[in-house]
């Protein structure tokens, strides 16, 4: 009781000092949060993958396309339950600036991801407008679309212009889930390209493979494969988290990079942190040494410096973790484009709480050696 | 002051003691061979100049500083031959400091800097505060127990440590110039407060001081010059 009363009061004792230390720390820990929240949002949709999805593509490059043909054969392999098919459209809504994913899939792929909630009432209405399109609910937040909105699209991968009625607006069942989306027929896209780039019929950007059973996973991708062997367009298939994290491979030296900046800001407010509390010791070498002379073991003087130091990291460290949510929120609401899934988990708050205790402890560490092996007689002798 | 001959062993008992300090490459020796003895229940000032090794020998007497070679004996124990945490345990039951910049703790209350020593001796929170109370009416700041040092004068500072010193009720008080940071009138308060201590509680006190007037206080005043013991100086009138 009397230890966490000096602890206390001592942490309190400068109050400017303790103050910007608490707000170092309180930045560093935000800051790392962030940081953290950043990389797990560009794994974000590797972490919403199913298991039992698997992703066909051209085997060249997913910028190759497929035959249509080739979900008839894939219908054909053992275990597998459905084949949906999507191609990716990048058309520009007004600006280039407003970007946002476009996929044209066909009427099965919203059972392939049941994850994408929508009334039935809207899903029909879907079903029945060759034009309509379903846009997710973050995507609808932030361009204002509403259901029967006009939505007009100028192509870049398929030029032209583009024109929707928005049908549905679907809402994530997982916090994980991607609501940055927009989804349209793929006869519509077929039929356009039809009449404007009649060789570009009938092409596939992927497969969506829905297994029966997801242990069947491995077996059907080689299976699939094997079908288009020695074909025009050999295919490439793979969980859909491998297909995801195949995207973030591209900027894998970013992401790490992030990681790497996330722990350097935790390592430069450890080495601010403890400088401060070296300096603290120092001035207090006479105290400690008094409290010796009184028959206060080293043990006790060491808990007083670590004490100090936990109770003001976590200061910094709690008050760090309250604002990575409404600064996570603000960040989310002008970063949505490139982040659609940016939520702040349990398991950066945790990394977060586990970063200032170890900035606590790590600070203390040769302070309270040193405070520990002082002299009383020598530290007697110091005047703060 | 034992003279070896009565029955009654003396509280301290030193004999060839010897202490150097290393500065740089360098051993300066700061006391040589020094032998004496306090008896239980006296008044002793150490006088001499600065430097002359009058504050090693008490912190040496007081257990907080170790001699290079001889014997040091405090109520039978060889001080010298006990372990650091040894040691620790055997100040906390045995001796009271003052300081002369009272070292108090300064985010502590009167109350509970007086309270301190007591927390390593096993009392119930009651005990301490009837101890606390006692010593803190003893040196007259009983209305002064909830203020914190830096709302304290400096004689009143330095009753709340003597009051410190003496709520383990220890045998022996070791005061390094306790007076050095007063005026004369808070001065004269402090050594009235030690005497008083000693006439009628009975404490064997050892007063570091290189002001006369202050050690007129004790029983004797031994002088130290050089590191060695030059004389000793019975004070009339007690």
């Amino acid at each position: 009781m009397h230890l966490l009363k000096l602890i206390s009061r001592n942490a309190l004792r400068h109050k400017l000092r303790t103050s910007l230390t608490v707000l170092g720390l309180m930045v560093a820990v935000l800051a790392f949060g962030l940081l953290q929240t950043v990389v797990g949002a560009w794994y974000a949709k590797a972490e919403a993958a199913k298991a039992n999805r698997l992703v066909t593509r051209n085997a060249i490059s997913l910028v190759f396309s497929m035959p249509l043909s080739y979900r008839q054969k894939i219908r054909t392999v053992e275990g597998v339950k459905q084949v949906s098919l999507a191609n990716w459209v990048g058309s520009i809504y007004k600006e280039p600036k407003n970007f946002f994913a476009q996929f044209a899939v066909d009427d099965m792929y919203f059972d392939a991801y049941p994850e994408y909630v929508m009334s039935e009432q809207q899903k029909h209405d879907y079903m029945h407008d060759r034009r309509g399109c379903i846009v997710g609910r973050r995507l609808a937040e932030t361009y204002g679309f509403k259901v029967g909105d006009s939505l007009a699209m100028r192509g870049a991968i398929f030029p032209g212009d583009w024109n929707f009625v928005v049908r549905a607006i679907y809402d994530g069942a997982e916090k994980n889930t991607d609501s940055a989306q927009m989804f349209f027929h793929w006869d519509y896209l077929n039929e356009t390209v039809k009449i404007r780039y009649p060789r570009r019929l009938d092409q596939v950007g992927v497969y969506i493979v829905v297994a029966a059973d997801s242990d069947n996973s491995a077996r059907i991708a080689l299976d699939v494969d094997k079908l288009f062997k020695n074909s025009a367009a050999e295919t490439l298939t793979e969980t859909e988290k491998a297909f995801q994290l195949g995207f973030i491979s591209m900027s894998a030296t970013i992401v790490e990079g992030v990681r790497l900046i996330s722990y350097l800001v935790i390592f430069i407010i450890m080495a601010v942190m403890a400088n401060t509390i070296a300096m603290t010791v120092r001035e207090r070498t006479s105290e400690y040494a008094t409290l010796k002379a009184l028959g206060f073991g080293p043990g006790f003087v060491g808990a007083l410096i670590y004490g100090e130091s936990l109770v003001i990291a976590l200061a910094g460290g709690v008050l760090g973790i309250l604002l990575t949510f409404p600064v996570g929120a603000g960040f989310a609401s002008q970063l949505g484009k490139f982040f659609p899934v940016f939520q702040v988990s349990l398991a950066t708050v945790q990394l977060q709480l586990v970063c200032a205790v170890v900035v606590g402890l790590a600070a203390a560490v040769l302070p309270a050696r040193q405070a520990g092996r002082i002299k009383i007689v020598d530290g007697l002798r110091s005047i703060a | 002051m034992s003279d070896g001959n009565g029955a009654a062993p003396p509280l301290v008992r030193l004999h060839d003691i010897t202490k150097s300090y290393k500065r740089g490459a360098q051993i300066v020796p700061v006391l040589s061979g020094i032998s004496f003895d306090i008896g239980a229940g006296e008044f002793l000032a150490l006088m001499g100049p600065s430097g002359s090794g009058k504050s090693t020998l008490l912190n040496l007497i007081a257990g907080i500083d170790q001699p290079d070679s001889g014997e040091l004996l405090v109520d039978g124990v060889n001080i010298g031959a006990l372990s650091e945490v040894e040691l620790a345990d055997w100040r906390a039951g045995n001796v009271g400091f003052i300081f002369q910049f009272y070292n108090l703790m300064p985010v502590l209350t009167a109350f509970e800097n007086v309270e301190l020593p007591l927390l390593l001796a096993s009392l119930s929170r009651a005990e301490r505060r009837d101890h606390v109370e006692a010593v803190l009416e003893l040196v007259g700041l009983q209305d002064r127990a909830e203020h914190y040092p830096n709302e304290l004068s400096g004689g009143q500072q330095q009753r709340v440590a003597i009051a410190r010193a003496l709520v383990s009720d220890p045998n022996l008080i070791v005061a390094d110039e306790p007076t050095g940071d007063l005026d004369r009138e808070s001065a004269e308060d402090i050594l009235k407060l030690m005497q008083t201590l000693n006439r009628e509680l009975h404490k064997t006190i050892i007063l570091v001081t290189h002001d006369a007037r202050a050690a007129a206080h004790a029983h004797a005043i031994m002088h130290l010059e050089k590191g060695e013991l030059s004389a000793r100086e019975e004070v009339t009138g007690h």
